[in-house]
């Protein structure tokens, strides 16, 4: 047993370096504020998301009902989210832009957003969301920090206002806002923070009751392995 | 009511052989009495088993096959099935801890010797489980048809079109398709919830038959069968049933919560288990910067890798890879040494043993990340470390100072 646990202690040691230099260079990403119990933010997330991103993208494995889950009743779905006539609260997110005219309009079609939490990971969207700025050389006049290039223009500029960016040696050094939006900087980031909660309750609605079925589940494979212990204790006891 | 019972028994008895199976391979089949941690993976790779079986044939029933509505219909399991998702999560997770109980199984084969005399067929057969295990996890990654499980597929079905004279001819064969489309998702969905899982289970009967015939090996490398009491029961052994059936399913129950916090608290283990990319649909026309595929596959990957390409061609890499997982059937005619278990082999063999897991968890490591240069040139040493445990072993086993084996097992 001893040998066995030195060649174990000996391989993880080894491996040690090899791990540690592991951390990838790119861009700074900010932590966002996720906080899934907040029902309130989840809320006004789904209302920012309802508002402006389902205009072009679509939602297409969210029903609009599933915001039961954050606290929205069917009543408060249809009519706080002006939810057009035609679309049922069981409906999924379809965007109010046809795909194939936003493709034309934007050079590429805007992707689903369903599980755009799972693939990009929150903190990347809590930034993305942050570091749009102004850019005369690109066809729609806006660029980005963690996406160059981006295709998107700035749907939310009428809140945040509009960024500038410093150039140092051909990267962007630092944004600074040239236009004022109708929000400070702290609301926006507040707006932002709820509007990535919500995407990533969109991406995982179970998410909201896995944690508490984990603990119940653990709580009871626990009380089970006390018994199985001392029944193994027990049928094993003449043994040497 | 008992009387009742024993007749009915009785009948069935007569008939099927009920008494004489149950005594045969459970209450009075024996088992070392010394075993430790490491013989707990053996039963628990069969309760994996089991739940893949059970969460797949949920899974079956809403899944569509189809490449328009397949990574849609994942998303309608996790989100508008009953459950769905903790069907979804348990079966991606049983797939990645069905590879760690496999490789902590075959670990306890190296350390104890569990491949040598009289046990080379049982080694074998349970190598080809293995083999017939990466198959089964290969098709079931193409499924959820994200980006990750097409170009995976893509970059792995790509190698076989590298064998000289047949290889293109080959891939398509098994693609079905010049690229991995449609028709490829079909297949790999029979393949992987028909065809393998048939095999699967008749070869692991076939390796309990093979166990059961020769006995398990134990932490000491010595055979219990050579003391025997009176009645022909070896000394120390115990039976089966009731003593490892208890010992097991306490183990049983610590795995399940093992695996239940990485359903319930981390289903995507950071990246590992669920890759992040494969959270975007399937586009042949767009390819992901960075490719890699399932952690458990990665040692394999960084050899292929690590190997250049030879008169222009990826085949060497590939004839490396494949040496690499079927090195193993050798095991039991390489090793040399005069003791089975580590506890008596000399310094040597400890040395080569603890380099061989460097390398395959580095190897592993390496195969996660992008191939830079450094990284390169580990996967190299680490490659070569690899296939020297395996190539020198009939030279070292035998020169190493090996300490005198107990006559019977002992008690640590």
């Amino acid at each position: 047993m001893k040998a066995i646990k030195k060649v174990i202690v000996w391989a993880m040691l080894a491996c040690m370096p090899v791990l540690a230099n592991a951390s990838e260079g790119g861009v700074q990403l900010d932590k966002a504020p996720l906080n899934l119990q907040d029902q309130a933010s989840l809320q006004r997330g789904a209302k920012l998301f309802t508002s402006r991103c389902l205009a072009c993208h679509s939602a297409s494995a969210m029903r609009y009902n599933r915001l039961n889950d954050i606290g929205m009743s069917d009543d408060q779905i249809t009519v706080e989210l002006e939810l057009p006539e035609d679309v049922k609260v069981g409906s999924t997110m379809q965007a109010a832009m046809d795909p194939n005219s936003a493709k034309m309009a934007y050079g590429v079609a805007p992707p689903d957003l369903s599980v755009i939490a799972r693939s990009r990971s929150a903190d990347w969207l809590y930034t993305y969301m942050r570091t749009f700025y102004a850019d005369s050389s690109r066809p729609s006049g806006w660029n980005n920090i963690v996406f160059p290039s981006v295709g998107m223009p700035f749907v939310l500029a009428d809140l945040q206002g509009e960024q500038e960016a410093e150039m140092h040696e051909g990267h962007v050094a630092k944004l600074k806002i040239k236009e004022a939006g109708s929000m400070s900087a702290e609301e926006y980031d507040h707006a932002i923070g709820d509007l990535t909660n919500y995407l990533v309750f969109m991406s995982e609605p179970a998410i909201l009751i896995r944690h508490q079925i984990g603990w119940a589940v653990l709580a009871f494979l626990s009380v089970l392995l006390g018994l199985m212990y001392a029944l193994k204790k027990e049928i094993w006891k003449d043994i040497h | 009511m008992m009387n009742l019972l024993k007749s009915l028994l009785a009948w069935v008895d007569e008939r099927f052989p009920v008494v004489s199976t149950w005594k045969a391979h459970l209450s009075e089949y024996y088992a070392p009495k010394n075993f430790n941690f490491w013989y707990f993976f053996g039963g628990l790779a069969l309760l994996v088993l089991v739940i893949q079986i059970l969460s797949g044939i949920f899974l079956t029933m809403n899944y569509k096959p189809d490449a328009l509505f397949a990574f849609a219909s994942v998303e309608y399991i996790m989100r508008d099935v009953q459950w769905g998702w903790l069907l979804r999560y348990i079966h991606s997770t049983g797939a990645s801890m069905f590879f760690v109980v496999i490789y902590l199984h075959m670990f306890r084969g190296l350390m104890y010797g569990s491949y040598r005399k009289p046990r080379e067929l049982l080694w074998i057969i349970g190598m080809i489980i293995y083999l017939a295990l990466m198959g089964e996890a290969f098709m079931g990654y193409l499924l959820p048809w994200g980006q990750m499980s097409f170009w995976g597929a893509q970059v792995i079905v790509n190698l076989f079109s590298s064998v000289p004279f047949i290889g293109p001819d080959l891939a398509i064969m098994i693609r079905g398709d010049f690229v991995v489309s449609d028709i490829t998702l079909n297949r790999f969905f029979a393949l992987h919830v028909v065809a393998i899982p048939l095999v699967l289970v008749l070869i692991i009967v076939a390796h309990l038959v093979a166990l059961h015939e020769v006995g398990s090996n134990n932490p000491d490398g010595v055979e219990i069968k050579k003391h025997k009491d009176a009645n022909g029961i070896p000394l120390d052994g115990v039976p089966f049933f009731p003593y490892m059936v208890v010992k097991d399913g306490v183990a049983a129950v610590a795995f399940l919560m093992v695996f239940s916090a990485v359903v319930f608290f981390a289903p995507d283990m950071g990246g590992y288990f669920l890759e992040y990319n494969n959270f975007v649909p399937a586009n042949p026309m767009k390819t992901p910067e960075h490719i890699a595929p399932v952690w458990y596959f990665t040692p394999y990957y960084a050899i292929l890798r690590a190997v250049p390409p030879m008169f222009g061609s990826q085949f060497p890499g590939v004839v490396a890879m494949g040496v690499a997982t079927v090195i193993f059937f050798a095991l039991p005619w390489l090793d040399r040494g005069p003791v089975k278990s580590i506890r008596y082999r000399g310094p040597i063999y400890k040395t080569f043993l603890a380099a061989f897991v460097v390398s395959f968890v580095g190897l592993g490591y390496l195969g996660l990340m992008p191939a830079t240069e450094t990284y390169t040139l580990i996967s190299r040493i680490l490659a070569v470390v690899y296939f020297a445990f395996f190539f020198l072993m009939p030279w070292y086993t035998k020169i190493d100072a090996c300490k005198p084996e107990p006559d019977r097992v002992t008690s640590k």
